[in-house]
């Protein structure tokens, strides 16, 4: 493959009402493996941004480290990018936030760089309401160290080596749930036509917004017994996981209608269903949408969608009532008393 | 008699409201204009354990610990053996007779002063909090009467306290007075220890070096702290906030113009520094000891990334549980050298509150100059203790030094803007800020190898003029941290003696009491690393050094012969560990029979 990205644009390309064309929006060329779900959800952001008029320059993307971690680089070269420490992206970004509030907060993370490393910040995160995207891009496995299961590997589930995973499997989208988070979706990488509105809708909220997107590697988790391989979620792909030897594929794209459960079939028999929401479900109703899950869980089924908002969240500026200009931009003036203040200390202290 | 010169220790039980009647003892000393030092030994307990706090009153304006207690006020039968060994023969022991001493605490070369505190508080006070609170203040009365405090001290500094709530003030004097005519009645003749009106003081302030920071941090424009609790560190930002709500609501939105957010722990603490200050806004978090061995994840990106950070570093005796609550300076090398790889820190060493003030604002300044995390350390002896320092003051003239950072307008101009791009030679880029320029100044911050512009790259080349460059601006840093400060002896000397932080107070002391003894040194105070000039210059001028610190492996002198080759049979070193702060007897004992031993050698 070529590592140079074509500079190349059909001329008439679409703008959108900032008078940007979508390649404004992109970023370098992707140094991840070819048919990694990662790259599609790069495409669905770079997507999202544009259809949604985000200034890129109003963007920061936080990333922590993991093959996830490093697509940043790989969308909105305009925007600022801060690819920090192995789980530690929340804390950079709430650092960021607290800096200022009127930029939009785009982190982008691993299920091993949320659900292990970096579990402790994720969770705290959650709990302070940061007004921020969250999205994982959830393997189950660790790519840059060769597959090794992941916290998120679901029970049972085998990987590349052989192996089946004899733990729990850590359920993001249920302990968003658990710990309050106001808006808690879920996408498959292979679903563009649900992950860019899903990922606009994220932006828009005011608050934590996260998005748990299951992301195949094809490298090391897209084998038979996989429950996060591209066969487990479609029935009729040709996927190879020969050793050492990474396939060139196309995304997958997965059709439904609203109301319907897709089965996709895998080659071994199993299944994996993926419900739209149904019209009985209320997703501003966060018990409904958690004994959905759990019921979903029991079931097999892989519920995608937006499972939970709850429009009136309150963010962290508000909750601790910072003031409305950001704080970076507060002038010398405001933040430093001055002598005379001084003064007066110096004399209380006398 | 002993006028102005003399140490009281008090012991109590922790959590009974003693520290308030201890701090207006202190008080009161200090507004007769006498230099006065209060040392807080307190155990790592809320409630039930005992608790000393041991105040200094020196004429001469020692402000170090010493060792000999002239008069002990025993106020917890728990500690009774302990507190009557550590009376110095000739002095007073002043316990609450309510309960007879055992006799296995008398002893014949010291003198008793019984006051039966409790008895008295009982029969004037029926409310239980109300007869333990203000038995305290008729032990505080009673030392007024022993030791000549004028009685109307005592009667401004309640009238101070307790503004707004003029009731409790009749209260007070009269629970002194109680304690006062108890000595009147009984103990009529004088000690031989006393307080006595002097103007030693001028303008001077009593203040802690923790609250310093925290007043530093607000003049120095930092908005945004995170931290995780630790002793000694957590009165910095409980110092913050309450500084922040005096001065940083804004008036008309009542909006904070500031926010403080407690992580989770301390590695998520320094991660929000550092998106902060990424993100241009002043932040910083203070930490002790183990919460900088947390903090070393991020130190290490800082450092390669080029992101400023403040970080306040009040050590304390390592490592984690045991002795949290007694000082040390034990983080020197962990700070100097923090995180994997090639990383060094600069670091600044205040010794009293006017430093804390000054160096934390300063270290805003120097953040984002060198855009490399900045850590102060200062102690638990200086941070959680009152200290008679020079007043704060502030320029108001000065304008933040907000470093290299690109405008909208300096995008539109630069050329060739490259985000790690030495263009001045002095090894400082210029960085930029999200949200800057719709078109310009965006980077990818990454703490793995980068080009001049900020591209991803694992070319040797490139990742060791990275670095290079890193060196060339520790040059720089050289030139910016404050600078040694020398005391020349009276004869010219080829020993010096070099400390830092709260060594000083004893090390000054220790050199006069060398050179009364004919020993004369030269001596310089340490405040910042890398090594100055003035550093450099003492180090090879001298022929012995002696290197004072407190910590147990010469911390400094590594340093010293780390960064510039000293080699080490120059270097003797003064060591105290023990978690109590350094004296000057300690010090001056140690060189004084270092130098004995050299000339029996010749």
């Amino acid at each position: 493959m070529t590592y140079i990205k074509p500079k190349f644009r059909h001329p008439d390309l679409q703008k959108n009402k900032l008078g940007y064309t979508i390649d404004y929006y992109e970023g370098s060329l992707s140094t991840l493996c070819a048919g990694c779900g990662h790259d599609s959800i790069s495409g669905a952001i770079i997507r999202a941004c544009f259809e949604a008029n985000i200034e890129p320059h109003k963007v920061a993307k936080m990333s922590g480290i993991g093959c996830s971690s490093k697509t940043p680089a790989y969308f909105l070269s305009n925007s600022h990018g801060f690819n920090s420490v192995h789980g530690r992206m929340p804390s950079v970004a709430t650092g960021a936030n607290m800096a200022n509030r009127d930029l939009i907060y785009f982190g982008v993370s691993g299920d091993g760089d949320t659900a292990s490393i970096g579990m402790g910040q994720f969770v705290h995160v959650i709990r302070r309401n940061l007004n921020m995207v969250y999205l994982v891009m959830n393997n189950g496995c660790y790519g840059l160290t060769k597959g090794q299961d992941s916290a998120t590997a679901d029970c049972g589930s085998k990987n590349k080596t052989g192996n089946i995973n004899l733990f729990e499997g850590i359920d993001l989208v249920s302990l968003g749930l658990e710990l309050g988070a106001g808006f808690v979706a879920q996408s498959f990488s292979g679903d563009k036509g649900q992950l860019v509105p899903l990922i606009k809708a994220a932006m828009a909220h005011l608050g934590f917004a996260l998005i748990n997107v299951v992301s195949p590697c094809v490298t090391f988790n897209n084998n038979v017994g996989s429950t996060k391989s591209y066969d487990y979620i479609r029935e009729h792909i040709e996927a190879t996981s020969t050793f050492d030897f990474v396939p060139e594929m196309t995304e997958i794209k997965t059709d439904y209608s609203e109301g319907e459960i897709k089965q996709i079939a895998m080659h071994d028999g199993s299944l994996i269903q993926l419900n739209k929401l149904t019209k009985d479900w209320d997703p501003t109703n966060r018990s409904s949408a958690m004994n959905a899950m759990l019921n979903a869980k029991e079931n097999n089924e892989f519920l995608t969608g937006l499972i939970y908002i709850d429009p009136e969240s309150v963010e962290t500026h508000e909750l601790i009532q910072t003031s409305k200009t950001p704080l970076n931009q507060l002038s010398q003036s405001t933040l430093c008393p001055g002598n005379m203040a001084l003064a007066e200390i110096n004399a209380d202290l006398r | 008699m002993n006028i102005n010169d003399f140490v009281v220790r008090f012991a109590n039980v922790n959590g009974t409201g003693s520290a308030s009647a201890n701090y207006l003892f202190t008080k009161a000393i200090f507004r007769m204009g006498v230099p006065v030092t209060p040392k807080n030994i307190f155990p790592s307990n809320i409630q039930g354990l005992p608790t000393w706090y041991e105040v200094r009153v020196s004429e001469k304006g020692y402000l170090g610990r010493r060792e000999g207690i002239d008069l002990m006020v025993a106020v917890n039968p728990q500690s009774f053996a302990q507190d009557v060994a550590s009376v110095k023969s000739g002095g007073y022991f002043l316990y609450d007779s309510t309960k007879k001493l055992a006799k296995e605490f008398l002893r014949d070369d010291i003198n008793y002063i019984e006051i039966p505190l409790m008895e008295i508080s009982n029969s004037n006070y029926s409310d239980p909090r109300q007869r333990q609170l203000f038995k305290n203040i008729i032990y505080v009365g009673a030392l007024c009467e022993l030791l000549k405090i004028e009685f109307n001290v005592f009667e401004d500094l309640f009238a101070e306290q307790f503004k707004g709530k003029e009731k409790l003030i009749p209260l007070n004097v009269t629970a002194l007075q109680l304690g006062m005519n108890y000595i009147k009645d009984y103990y009529p003749n004088s000690l031989n220890i006393k307080v006595e009106r002097r103007d030693l003081l001028k303008n001077k302030i009593l203040a802690e070096g923790n609250a310093a920071c925290a007043l530093g941090a607000v003049y120095g424009g930092a908005t945004f702290a995170a931290w995780y609790p630790i002793t000694p560190s957590t009165s910095v930002i409980d110092g913050y906030a309450d500084y922040c709500k005096q001065f940083r609501i804004d008036k008309e939105t009542g909006r904070k113009n500031y926010a403080i957010i407690q992580a989770e722990d301390e590695l998520a603490a320094m991660g929000m520094v550092l998106g902060a200050m990424w993100n241009g806004a002043r932040a910083f978090t203070s930490t002790s000891g183990p919460g900088l061995s947390l903090m070393n994840e991020f130190l290490g990106l800082a450092y390669f990334a080029e992101i400023p950070a403040v970080l306040i570093d009040v050590q304390r005796t390592g490592p984690s549980t045991g002795m949290p609550t007694r000082t040390q300076q034990s983080d020197v090398l962990e700070a100097a050298y923090a995180s994997h790889g090639d990383t060094k820190h600069v670091l600044l060493f205040p010794s009293n509150p006017k430093e804390c003030f000054d160096m934390t604002a300063d270290a805003f300044d120097l953040a984002e100059h060198l855009q490399t995390p900045i850590i102060m350390l200062t102690d638990l002896d200086l941070g959680m203790n009152d200290h008679i320092s020079e007043p704060y003051e502030w320029n108001d003239l000065r304008q933040y030094n907000r470093g290299k950072v690109l405008t909208a307008e300096g995008l539109d101009a630069a050329q060739n803007w490259g985000r790690y791009l030495d263009v001045d030679g002095d090894g400082i880029p210029y960085r930029t800020l999200p949200g800057t320029h719709p078109e310009k100044g965006s980077f990818f911050t990454r703490g793995s190898s980068h080009t001049e512009y900020a591209a991803y790259t694992e070319s040797s080349d490139e990742y060791r003029k990275g670095m290079e460059r890193l060196l060339k601006k520790w040059v720089t840093a050289k030139t910016l941290v404050p600078s040694s400060i020398v005391y020349p002896s009276k004869n010219k000397s080829d020993t010096g003696v070099i400390f830092f932080g709260t060594s000083t107070y004893s090390a000054e002391e220790a050199m006069d009491k060398l050179a009364e003894k004919n020993i004369h040194v030269d001596a310089l105070r340490l405040r910042g690393f890398p090594f100055d000039k003035v550093f450099e210059e003492f180090v090879s001028s001298h022929k012995q050094i002696f290197v004072i610190e407190q910590n147990r492996d010469a911390q400094l002198k590594s340093l010293m012969m780390i960064e510039l080759g000293t080699e080490a049979s120059k270097l003797h070193s003064v060591l105290n560990f023990d978690g109590m702060p350094i004296t000057a007897d300690f010090i001056f004992n140690q060189i004084a029979s270092s130098f004995k031993a050299q000339v029996s050698n010749a």
